[in-house]
């Protein structure tokens, strides 16, 4: 792979769109959903590889139904988003394991540092536009969800179908960055800069760019030290994400 | 020749409501009817039903029985407590604005509540978990104003507010029901605070239920059956009731 205008392209546009969703993620509480969702790409991709066709399509497509059962079990049963995600992802965990082995487990798991491919590129673009759109255009009903489903309700959104979209847009966040970052650590590009972003914000517009900007900058200079450093870019981006956090927290909390 | 009776509009009215969880009945074949501009006191011991009660009027809660606001009603709601975190980033304003947005109301509309419920600009540049009490229920109201709600529906406004704020909150709820016609309904631990603003009262509790002027329903008597112990009062000297 190199670093070409592509590349650089996705890695902006992917860093955005997984700074977006982070934010509303990290506010409502599902930091540990991010990761464990991501799990679920695995069988998927697993599936993929057995029946040879792209394996990042198989994880988008595992992702999606993963997330339509998680949203389903949950307005079926009261049983707390976190418990349901926690089943359905070791389900996943261990279908996937089962069905992938080797090399190829290695790279789902860690990332890939192979060239990226005119489809993959413009897929990426394509759906990290999409992301980024439906988090800045809903921002408000994100917000008053948030704050309260109640009052949210009264003004006419549909709370659940509203959680559905957030869910099915975080699915996607997550297989935009599966190709690069492996389903161990794509979860936590959604998570980290979020996370550094709401230690330092404090407003609304201000997580935002404060996220998306840790994010596009572990992005971009994650890629390229991996590039340098002749290691798996996953790795690269999401050191460099932490180490932000880390600098986060030299900022006293309530200053 | 007998002139007709004038039968005042209504803003709600509820038949045979009933609302669960889990084959456990909190709300049973309750029926009540709200007369337009009137205030609705909704009191009763903790766990009556009355914030469940609340949820299933603004159509929150799957329930059975009838539900009728009249039409065009919009609801402006002020919840209880809220589940959030206190370190979140966002401000009164990010609240406030994003409720202007999705009711399509316009930026002015936030100066003049702010304006009504009393709160200062610098206040809804804070964060909403560095509020205080008082700021943060008046937070709630104003945000229950933004796009001209015909109906009110306060699940303790002034629960965790000092008392002179206590007033305020109240005083401007009941000049904004004279002033613009608005029907409050509003759930209150605070009999005193009923006695004073309510044209009617409802109460909740398991196996007690009743309805009708708060002078006239709330005897010594049944507030020891709805408590379960003698409850004290004030009632005010000014009483309009």
């Amino acid at each position: 792979m190199t670093f070409d205008s592509s590349a650089i392209a996705l890695s902006v546009a992917a860093g955005a769109a997984a700074g977006l969703v982070g934010c509303f993620a990290v506010m409502r509480r599902m930091t540990l959903a991010a990761d464990a969702i991501s799990h679920i790409a695995l069988p998927g991709i697993g599936v993929a590889i057995l029946l040879r066709i792209h394996p990042i399509l198989g994880g988008v497509a595992a992702l999606l139904v993963g997330t339509l059962l998680v949203w389903g079990i949950e307005n079926r049963t009261r049983l707390a988003t976190e418990t349901i995600i926690g089943v359905v992802f070791s389900t996943a965990l261990a279908i996937g394991s089962l069905i992938t082995s080797g090399e190829e487990l290695i790279e789902a798991l860690f990332g890939g540092v192979g060239h990226l491919t005119a489809v993959e590129t413009t897929l990426g673009l394509v759906l990290a536009l999409g992301v980024i759109g439906f988090v800045l255009w809903q921002r408000h009903r994100l917000v008053l969800a948030l704050v309260s489903p109640e009052i949210a309700h009264t003004t006419g959104i549909n709370v659940q179908r509203l959680n559905l979209y957030f869910l099915l847009v975080f699915a996607l966040t997550i297989a935009i960055g599966l190709r690069y970052l492996g389903v161990l650590l794509v979860g936590s590009l959604v998570i980290i800069p979020a996370a550094t972003a709401k230690r330092l914000a404090r407003s609304l517009p201000g997580m935002l760019v404060i996220s998306v900007a840790v994010s596009i900058a572990s992005t971009t200079l994650g890629t390229w030290l991996s590039l340098s450093l002749h290691r798996t870019p996953g790795s690269m981006i999401i050191l460099m994400a932490a180490g932000f956090f880390l600098l986060s927290l030299l900022r006293r909390s309530g200053t | 020749m007998i002139s007709p009776v004038e039968v005042p509009r209504l803003a709600l009215d509820v038949r045979n409501l009933s609302v669960g969880f889990d084959r456990t009945s909190v709300i049973e074949r309750l029926s009540f009817q709200v007369p337009r501009g009137s205030a609705l006191a909704i009191v009763g011991p903790n766990g009556a039903g009355k914030s469940v009660l609340a949820k299933a009027l603004i159509g929150a809660l799957p329930h059975a029985g009838t539900i009728s606001w009249e039409e065009n009603t919009k609801i402006g709601y002020v919840p209880q407590k809220l589940d959030i975190e206190r370190d979140l980033p966002i401000t009164g304003g990010d609240f406030l604005r994003a409720k202007a947005v999705v009711v399509r109301a316009c930026e002015a509309d936030i100066a003049d509540v702010l304006d009504l419920v009393g709160l200062k600009a610098e206040s809804v540049g804070k964060p909403i978990g560095a509020l205080s009490g008082g700021q943060f229920q008046r937070l709630l109201v104003a945000a229950a104003l933004i796009g001209h709600p015909t109906v009110l529906l306060l699940d303790e406004p002034t629960a965790g507010v000092d008392e002179p704020g206590q007033d305020s909150i109240n005083h401007t709820l009941d000049r904004l029901r004279e002033e613009r016609g608005l029907t409050i309904l509003f759930i209150s631990h605070d009999l005193s605070v009923v006695y004073h603003y309510a044209t009617n009262v409802l109460c909740l509790s398991r196996g007690h239920s009743c309805f009708g002027v708060p002078r006239k329903v709330l005897t010594p008597q049944l507030l020891q059956e709805l408590y379960g112990a003698p409850v004290a009062y004030h009632v005010h000297h000014d009483l309009r009731l």
